[in-house]
């Protein structure tokens, strides 16, 4: 028979490469027919499109108000216009910050890397995602003593695990959660329209569609 | 007449026989012929009774698919439909969730048992990591479940537990996404979910409970005193090369864990048809509530088994901005189980035969687990139990760490030549 050569005794090595090359060939086979399978569950095409830029109205938006209900990629997203009195607790906060100058550039767009967090200094937008573990933060604007804290400036108080942040979204020092609250890509189309998604500076959707 | 039925069912029998010869030695392998030792205690009915319910799940599992509908629109709806126009649906669904939390009632119990009589020791250690391998995937198995109603506290449990996923650095967010198939908990979360649920997860669980027998069926079960009776005379009234502190797994263990299963079943039934939510412990009030993506629940909870984990969690602070600490903490509390084979070195297996050092140590992890569940529960608004969360966390592994101490230094009392109760 011919495959008296690579049977014989006297070729062990022949068989022993023949064995693992072929096994290495398998694995590699495996390992590209595994990939389908694995980008199955990726975001489909459905779920990016569904995940394009949000237009809001905030025109009716008061002081020291919040905008409820928006959400952007399923997310809830929150807008609130602050007064000049809460834009003074900011400062007041660098303190009890743990990243007072936003230098975690992930947690926001490069326009919003200010003292305010935003674009324009009394309009705040964020990604009401507590970045602990993704629970959404309770808008609590008021100066008071609240029950998780009797020294509270006004801010986020998340309800799950009792993170804290102030009006900028600026989590405090010894939180559960690690990073500010994330600031979403967004622009001004007038005065009074935000267009949540698509940076200011580019007409296209920042990574959305 | 019966002589003709009994020669039609041996001739049946002879048939099957002859074309598969090893059907009867497996059976007698793990059943009349399988010699255990004959000292076993209540402890000794939590492995037979998980069987029970695995297949209670399982058969109930299956009935309720035919009712269920996986998508993120209907899911909550028809759950709701099984509950009230499905005749006899609301039963099949609470033996279901009933299940769920008798499952890991019964498990914890068997786990504490190895733990008590020293049942992961040589030679049983694969035992006892296929055991933990089953608990993980358990685990994975019941979190998957309670996501497919869709209600509140589905939707953010998931949430809160994928991001888990999230704190790993570089990867983190990418994996999430991956893990969703969206930017949310969604449809395609769901759908994955109730097809890993339903078909992937129990075909590993099954896989994995034949190995975690087949391993225990080669060494030999151990018994309370921790007594090899394989190392014992042999000869019993059954086989001449038997242990002689053994009797057969069938009938005798069949028929003392059915007065098991009878006890079991009173218990179960009494939850199924009084007390299903268990005020609030086997299916939490804000789950009877759809799920909403932007209205968080005010406090997010898992059920109750996964909270001694989910308090370990939360205590532990985020140090140098990075989030990891509470998660490797939460699974490096289950990778110290997996270890106990390992970093046990006393003498004798059962802890009857040990010291009280061994005895208070193994008392105060208990008291940790079950502390640490009630915290992992409640509302962790309370700074001063965050204090006290994080040193029941530290002593919890203090527990494993030291453990290669305590049972080194601890005395130990003279262990028997056979089982206490031999005649």
């Amino acid at each position: 028979m011919a495959n008296d050569d690579v049977h014989g005794p006297d070729n062990p090595g022949r068989r022993r490469f023949l064995t693992a090359t072929t096994a290495v060939v398998g694995a590699v086979g495996v390992g590209f027919a595994a990939v389908p399978f694995i980008k199955s569950w990726n975001p489909s095409a459905r779920a990016k499109v569904a995940g394009g830029p949000v237009t809001v109205d905030i025109s009716a938006l008061a002081e020291g108000q919040q905008l409820s209900g928006l959400a952007w990629r399923g997310s809830p997203v929150y807008v609130a216009r602050r007064s000049r009195a809460m834009l003074a607790t900011l400062s007041e906060m660098d303190s009890r910050v743990a990243d007072p100058k936003s230098q975690n550039t992930d947690q926001q767009p490069r326009y919003a890397q200010n003292e305010h967090r935003s674009i324009k200094p009394e309009i705040l937008v964020l990604i009401g995602v507590c970045t602990h573990l993704g629970c959404a933060p309770e808008f609590k604007p008021e100066v008071k003593p609240e029950p998780f804290d009797p020294d509270w400036k006004g801010g986020y108080f998340c309800p799950c695990h009792k993170s804290k942040y102030d009006l900028a979204g600026r989590v405090l020092i010894a939180q559960p959660a690690p990073a500010n609250l994330a600031v979403p890509p967004y622009h001004f189309e007038g005065d009074n329209t935000i267009v949540i998604g698509v940076d200011p500076s580019s007409s296209n959707s920042a990574g959305a569609a | 007449m019966s002589n003709i039925l009994t020669r039609t069912a041996d001739n049946v029998m002879d048939w099957v026989n002859a074309r598969a010869p090893n059907l009867m030695p497996t059976y007698r392998k793990h059943m009349t012929e399988y010699y255990a030792p004959k000292n076993f205690n209540v402890w000794y009915y939590f492995g037979s009774l998980a069987l029970l319910v695995l297949v209670n799940q399982i058969v109930t599992g299956i009935f309720l698919t035919m009712h269920y509908k996986p998508s993120a629109a209907e899911a909550f709806d028809s759950v709701e439909y099984i509950m009230r126009d499905v005749d006899w649906g609301w039963l099949i669904r609470y033996m279901h969730s009933t299940g769920a939390s008798l499952f890991f009632i019964v498990v914890y119990l068997h786990m504490f048992r190895g733990l008590m009589y020293g049942s992961y020791k040589k030679p049983r250690e694969l035992v006892w990591l296929l055991g933990m391998v089953i608990y993980l995937v358990l685990m994975a198995e019941a979190f998957m479940g309670y996501v497919l109603p869709w209600g509140q506290m589905s939707f953010w449990g998931a949430k809160v537990i994928i991001s888990l996923f999230g704190a790993i650095p570089v990867i983190g967010t990418d994996l999430t996404q991956w893990i969703m198939g969206d930017y949310i908990p969604s449809d395609a979360t769901l759908n994955r979910f109730f097809a890993l649920h339903v078909i992937a997860l129990p075909i590993v669980l099954l896989l994995l409970v034949v190995l975690h027998l087949g391993a225990l069926h080669e060494v030999g079960s151990n018994n309370p005193d921790g007594v090899e009776i394989k190392k014992g005379p042999k000869g019993n009234r059954w086989s001449p090369s038997a242990p002689t502190d053994s009797i057969p797994f069938h009938p005798y263990y069949t028929l003392k864990d059915l007065v098991g299963v009878g006890f079991f079943l009173m218990f179960a039934a009494f939850v199924i048809f009084f007390i299903p939510n268990f005020g609030g412990l086997f299916l939490e009030h804000d789950n009877f509530t759809v799920a909403n993506p932007l209205v968080t629940p005010a406090h997010i909870k898992p059920v109750w088994y996964f909270t001694p984990y989910y308090a370990m969690l939360r205590v532990v602070p985020s140090f140098f901005g990075i989030k990891l600490w509470g998660v490797l903490v939460m699974f490096g509390a289950i990778v110290m189980l997996f270890l106990v084979p390992w970093l046990d070195r006393s003498p004798v297996k059962s802890f009857r035969y040990r010291g009280k050092l061994s005895w208070f140590m193994l008392l105060l992890f208990a008291l940790c687990f079950v502390w640490l569940a009630k915290i992992g529960g409640g509302p962790g608004t309370d700074p001063k139990e965050a204090i006290v969360g994080r040193i029941l966390t530290g002593l919890y592994f203090v527990f494993f760490l030291t453990m290669p101490i305590w049972t080194k230094i601890d005395k130990t009392k003279p262990v028997p030549e056979r089982v206490t109760t031999h005649d």
